[in-house]
């Protein structure tokens, strides 16, 4: 399996993933930096995601949307704190709000991606932590739309292969 | 991780309960405490009747409690702190996961498709099947 780590730790409110592919660093960027490229990865299968803007530099961003299956649109935007192609990227992670404006109400997290050569490979190590305990458990509730939907797109074999 | 044994219906019955814009939104309400019914219909350009109905489809689906007090019905999320939260690093850990299998699949995709050097990627989003 390519996830190599999971550390969850409920009191720091962080995850922290740890990834190893066998693909080169530069490559492993490549799914970052390149919006379609992000766009094959970042959504569920039953739930894609279109990237309306992408501008990985210091206080750029992006814009995206994931469709679901009767048509309704789920919006998310970064705001990139830093970046340091092709190794480090750190930004915050929300929701838009129907009109896809970020929407202040709702959680978000703050990510910190980083690439290192390792195995003759790419290592990924991924952290991600919430502000608040309060915003943590709304996520949990609004996050359930992505759980689901990602269910979904296990149990119809879409990653396979 | 969250979906573990749920089974067709159930789901069913989260995504329509997810789907509505309004119902997500008396979910984030009642994230921080209970609100009764009468105070969530204030916040709505809809009737108590609709709010009422709407109430009724995340408590089919889980999402929510409702409780008689008086005359009035208090609505709150699943009151155990400790489990949504470690629910919410459970979900975004599967988010996680199911990202870098897709990562991986788009990785190995290149690889099998490369002969040379990286070249501009053509969209082969339509790429599946046998190799022509």
């Amino acid at each position: 399996m390519t996830v190599t780590s999971v550390d969850k730790n409920v009191d720091a409110l962080t995850l922290t993933v740890i990834a190893d592919f066998t693909a080169p660093v530069e490559r492993v960027w490549q799914l970052w930096a390149d919006p379609r490229l992000l766009e094959r990865w970042w959504g569920p299968p039953s739930y894609p995601a279109t990237v309306e803007e992408h501008d990985l530099t210091p206080g750029g961003g992006v814009r995206y949307y994931m469709t679901g299956p009767e048509g309704e649109r789920y919006g998310g935007w970064w705001r990139v704190a830093s970046v340091t192609p092709p190794t480090t990227l750190e930004f915050t992670d929300g929701f838009s709000d129907q009109e896809g404006r970020p929407n202040p109400e709702m959680p978000t997290t703050a990510v910190r991606m980083t690439l290192t050569g390792h195995d003759g490979g790419t290592r990924m190590e991924l952290r991600s932590a919430f502000d608040t305990r309060e915003q943590m458990e709304q996520l949990a509730e609004m996050g359930m739309v992505e759980g689901m939907s990602q269910a979904i797109g296990q149990m119809d074999g879409l990653l396979a292969g | 991780m969250v979906v573990d044994g749920l089974t067709d219906d159930t789901v069913d019955r989260l995504f329509h309960a997810l789907a509505d814009a309004t119902r997500r939104d008396i979910l984030r309400r009642c994230v921080r405490g209970e609100l009764s019914v009468s105070r969530l219909a204030a916040a709505y350009p809809m009737t108590f009747a609709a709010v009422q109905k709407h109430v009724t489809v995340l408590e089919r689906a889980g999402l929510v409690t409702k409780e008689r007090r008086g005359r009035e019905q208090l609505v709150r999320t699943d009151p155990d702190a400790v489990g949504r939260a470690r629910r919410a690093l459970d979900e975004l850990e599967s988010a996680w996961r199911a990202r870098v299998d897709r990562m991986s699949g788009l990785l190995a995709d290149d690889a099998g498709r490369d002969a040379g050097p990286a070249a501009p990627a053509p969209d082969d989003r339509t790429r599946k099947g046998p190799d022509r």
